[in-house]
Formats: C-alpha cells, sequence, structure tokens
C-alpha cells in the first residue's frame, strides 16, 4: 500500500475521522498493512524545528493539546474499528464500541473547540496514525490495543491533574478533565471484560488506586509507537 | 443525625441561605467540605464551623475533603461486607460474586488508604442503616436486600456512580496538595471502573432496568439511573440528576464537528458530571444513623 498523500480534507473536522472512512473500503482489504492514516498537515508553525516534533505548548494550554493528542489517537482508533468491524463482532460489542467511538470522537472536538477558543493559536494540527501494528480484522488485536489505550488514557489523565493550575480557568480545565476520565475508566473496565470479564479493575494497588499513573513524557514515549508526528512535549508543566 | 437538619438550622438563621450558597460557589465548596465531618462532630461544633466556612474566608482544605471521601468509602466498604456471603449474593453466579468481592477488596483498601493519610485526624465510622431509614433498626425502602440479589446490584450501582460523582466535585479543593489530588484521581478512576462493570452486571441480570431507558449501558445516558425501585425512585433519582448535560465549558456537544452520531445521549455519556456535597448528603443521608 502506498502512502497517501498528506491532504487537508474540505470540512475536516478534526482530520482523522472522516478521512477514515473514506478510506474505508480499501482499509477492508488492506487489513494489518493499513498503517498509515493521513489526517491534515503535521506541518504549521507549532513544529519545533530543533526536534522535530509539534510542540505541545505549556502550562493549562499545553495540558489541553495533550490531551487533544491522545483523544485524537483513541477517536481515530475506534473510527477504525466501527468503519472496518472485526471478525466475528457480536451485536453487543458493535453497540459498545460505536458508543465509544462516539464518546471519543465527542471528546476530540470538545478539546478542539475549547482550545481554538481559549488559544486559538497554541492549537496543535490534527495528527497522522501509524495503526500499522494493529490488525483491525481480528478481535484480539482490536480489544488489546483498545486496553492499552483506555488504560492509558486513564494514567495519563491521573497523572496531568496535578499538573493544572489552580487558576479560575485551570480549575474549569480540571473539572473537564475529571468528567472525561471517568469515562475512559468505565471504557477501560467495560473492554478489559470484553478480554476477560472480571478483569475490570485488575489495575489496583494494595491500597486499592488505580495505577500506574504516568507523567506526559511517559504516556507520549507509550503513544508514540501509534503516531507518525512527533510530539514535544518538553515544555508542558511538571 | 439528621444532616439535613443542619442546612433547616442554617435556614431559620439565614432564609437566604441556598441563594447565597448558589451565588457563592467558592462558599458553597466549603460547605460541602465539612460533610465528613459532620458524622462525627457535634451539632452545635457543626453548625459553628460550618458557619465559619460558608460566610467566612477560611479556605476549605485537603482533610476535609479527604474526611468526606473517607466517609463515602466507609459506607461502600460496609455494604459490600454485608453483602458479600448474604442469601442474596448466594443465589448470583460465580463471576459476579467474584466481582463483588473484588470491589469489596478495593473500597476496604481505599478506606484503609485514607485512615492512613488522615491518622488521627480521620473521621470515626458512621452507624449505617443500609435499607435506607437512618435507624439502627432499619426498616427503610431497602429492607431485604440482604436477600435480593438485584436489590443489591441495583445499590451497589447507585453508590459508584454517585461516588464517581463525589470525588469529581472535590479535585479543586485538593488543588493545594498534588500528592492528595492524584490519590483522590486514583480512587475516582477506580470508582468509575466498579460503576461500569456493576452496570455490565445488571444489563446481563436484566432484573428492574425501566423498558424506556434500555439497553443499561456502562456509562451514564442522560439522567438514567437504569434502575426501577418504586420504594426509593426519588432518592435513587437524585444520583443521576445534572448527569444529561450537552453543553462543556460553553461548548455544545450535540453533532459537534459535523459528526452527527454525536447525539444527546453520546453527548451525556461522554462526560459523567460532578455532584456537589450536599447533593452527595442528600443522597447518603437516609444510610446514616
Amino acid at each position: 500500500m502506498q502512502k497517501q498523500p498528506i491532504t487537508t480534507l474540505p470540512n475536516d473536522t478534526g482530520g482523522i475521522t472522516k478521512y477514515g472512512l473514506q478510506r474505508r473500503n480499501m482499509l477492508k482489504f488492506a487489513g494489518a498493512s493499513a498503517a498509515l492514516i493521513v489526517v491534515g498537515s503535521a506541518c504549521n508553525k507549532n513544529d519545533n524545528p530543533s526536534n522535530g516534533g509539534i510542540d505541545l505548548g505549556s502550562g493549562d494550554v499545553g495540558i489541553l493539546n495533550y490531551a487533544y493528542a491522545l483523544e485524537q489517537l483513541e477517536a481515530a482508533f475506534y473510527t477504525q474499528v466501527v468503519a472496518t468491524p472485526y471478525s466475528g463482532i457480536s451485536a453487543l460489542e458493535s453497540e459498545y464500541l460505536t458508543d465509544i467511538r462516539n464518546h471519543e470522537v465527542a471528546h476530540r472536538e470538545f478539546f478542539k473547540a475549547a482550545i481554538t477558543a481559549a488559544a486559538p493559536t497554541a492549537i496543535i494540527p490534527g495528527l497522522q496514525v501509524n495503526f500499522s501494528s494493529i490488525n483491525f480484522a481480528s478481535r484480539d488485536s482490536v480489544l488489546a490495543t483498545a486496553m492499552a489505550f483506555e488504560d492509558l488514557g486513564v494514567s495519563a489523565y491521573n497523572g496531568a491533574g496535578q499538573l493544572i493550575s489552580s487558576s479560575a480557568s485551570g480549575k474549569v480545565y480540571l473539572g473537564l478533565a475529571g468528567k472525561i476520565v471517568s469515562v475512559e475508566a468505565r471504557h477501560a473496565a467495560l473492554i478489559r471484560d470484553l478480554i476477560s470479564n472480571g478483569t475490570f479493575a485488575n489495575t489496583t494497588d494494595t491500597n486499592g488506586l488505580d495505577t500506574p499513573v504516568r507523567t506526559p513524557a511517559q504516556v507520549l514515549a507509550i503513544a508514540s509507537a501509534y503516531l507518525t508526528t512527533k510530539l514535544d512535549a518538553s515544555h508542558l508543566p511538571s | 443525625m439528621n444532616l439535613e437538619n443542619i442546612i433547616s438550622e442554617i435556614e431559620k438563621v439565614d432564609p437566604e441561605v441556598y441563594g447565597r450558597f448558589d451565588t457563592r460557589r467558592k462558599a458553597m465548596k466549603n460547605f460541602l467540605n465539612i460533610s465528613g465531618k459532620v458524622a462525627l462532630a457535634s451539632m452545635p461544633l457543626a453548625l459553628g464551623s460550618m458557619f465559619k466556612k460558608a460566610y467566612g474566608q477560611t479556605p476549605s482544605t485537603v482533610t476535609d475533603v479527604l474526611n468526606f471521601a473517607l466517609t463515602l468509602e466507609y459506607l461502600e466498604a460496609e455494604f459490600y461486607n454485608n453483602i458479600v456471603g448474604s442469601a442474596g449474593y448466594m443465589t448470583a453466579s460465580a463471576a459476579a460474586q467474584g466481582a463483588l468481592t473484588k470491589i469489596k477488596v478495593d473500597e476496604n483498601a481505599h478506606v484503609a488508604f485514607l485512615k492512613g493519610i488522615l491518622g488521627t485526624a480521620a473521621v470515626a465510622k458512621p452507624t449505617f442503616d443500609f435499607t435506607g431509614n437512618k435507624s439502627v433498626n432499619g426498616g427503610g425502602p431497602f429492607t431485604g436486600y440482604l436477600a435480593s440479589y438485584p436489590v443489591q446490584l441495583a445499590m451497589a450501582q447507585t453508590f459508584e456512580d454517585t461516588g464517581v460523582r463525589a470525588y469529581k466535585g472535590q479535585a479543586g479543593t485538593l488543588q493545594t496538595s498534588r500528592t492528595a489530588l492524584t490519590a483522590a484521581l486514583q480512587i475516582h478512576s477506580v470508582e468509575a471502573r466498579h460503576a461500569s462493570h456493576i452496570r455490565q452486571m445488571r444489563r446481563a441480570l436484566d432484573v428492574a432496568v425501566p423498558a424506556n431507558q434500555k439497553p443499561l449501558k456502562p456509562w451514564i445516558t442522560l439522567n438514567y439511573s437504569g434502575i426501577a425501585y418504586p420504594p426509593a425512585q426519588a432518592n435513587i433519582d437524585l444520583s443521576f440528576a445534572g448527569e444529561d448535560v450537552t453543553t462543556q465549558a460553553g461548548v455544545n456537544i450535540v453533532g459537534l464537528g459535523g459528526n452527527a452520531f454525536i447525539d444527546a445521549k453520546a453527548a451525556s455519556e461522554a462526560f459523567d458530571e460532578p455532584l456537589t456535597a450536599t447533593q452527595v448528603l442528600t443522597i447518603v443521608n437516609p444510610f446514616i444513623v
């Protein structure tokens, strides 16, 4: 499969979703080699030439961009899952995965709108994802990836809460992160149960706390395997 | 102790108390954060402290929030301690029993963890009446819950979803302690995992789920409780009030970005809403003697 040209789609709503749907038929046949889904331009003013990565920025806006990046990744993944259902998918699984797709796209679009409103010049662009390691025709591959993404999301939001400022807007952002992370945790539990019923909360430590808690650097080190676009988290709060 | 009486007492002194709280979010937070202590403190002391917090400039504290959380965890832990091994529980599948036992372990771990970090500042465990009658003699609308697995699951779902919303409401106050905030978030997401699973269990059981709210999801759709339990319906529904929000930070989520599949249900499901401590108190009050 040849790499598709980088394009910005008309009426692009965040990139990945619509493009992914347009590539639906091709991806159906491409299977595991449906590697690169291109979503808008990776080249914009946020590029940091010094390391080649897109700068997420600093302060609360940086954290919002960080969340936006993760939601882009999740939304792109579930968009593909819904567009090309794995072999033998049940009606219940299809219902759940479609719901999760809807939620993740809502999260992505929310961050896009919120960041655009708060800091229009600081928002990161649509990211290019690399799903070459995922076999969308395989239930095991899709659910394992879903679990990895959901648990990663929970660990990311749990780790980012303490990085948000206590300013008036920061408190709003913390509240929003809280509203989203519990939905991610609901997803994570459901996906875990689909893989092995009863494993919904097998992430707890002896104190009953959800683990791990990850820093942005730790999260992006994992997420980068699924992103063609490089991200620079070096200016985020720590 | 009737926690609602405290608000009534304030109302006698200050008839505009509700409006005052509504217009002074900070004061409201302070008020809410004292709730954990109310279960233990003497009434005069509680009232005096509450006035100070509601009307003065005293900041609410991390300790207040953690005691509020501890009180909720006491409730959840004792609930699961009671139902695991009960007659109703024994009618459930092995998988269901395993799940309830896992949740019981988590909730008891939360109690131990919060007590550990609070030390001598930890509130004592209240006496609970899980029949919902505020009485050591029971007799409330959940009488018989120990013998009914479906009622146990309905109560568990309500407690878990309430817990998720309760923690969410306190996050801002914990920002003065990064450690406490992170720990609270780590408990918060575990409660959400529990809620997700209990909801799956209730869907599979398909008992006492209102027909017009099916299918029951692992996430909260609109303000649906997903529970039909007439003896305590109004109280159960309080745990889901306000969950039907579809606008976040001024952004209308429905159809956002031209995505028609984000309908009102999806928009509400994608964001869990906080509960104020006052709302949480009203919900748990029937279970505290």
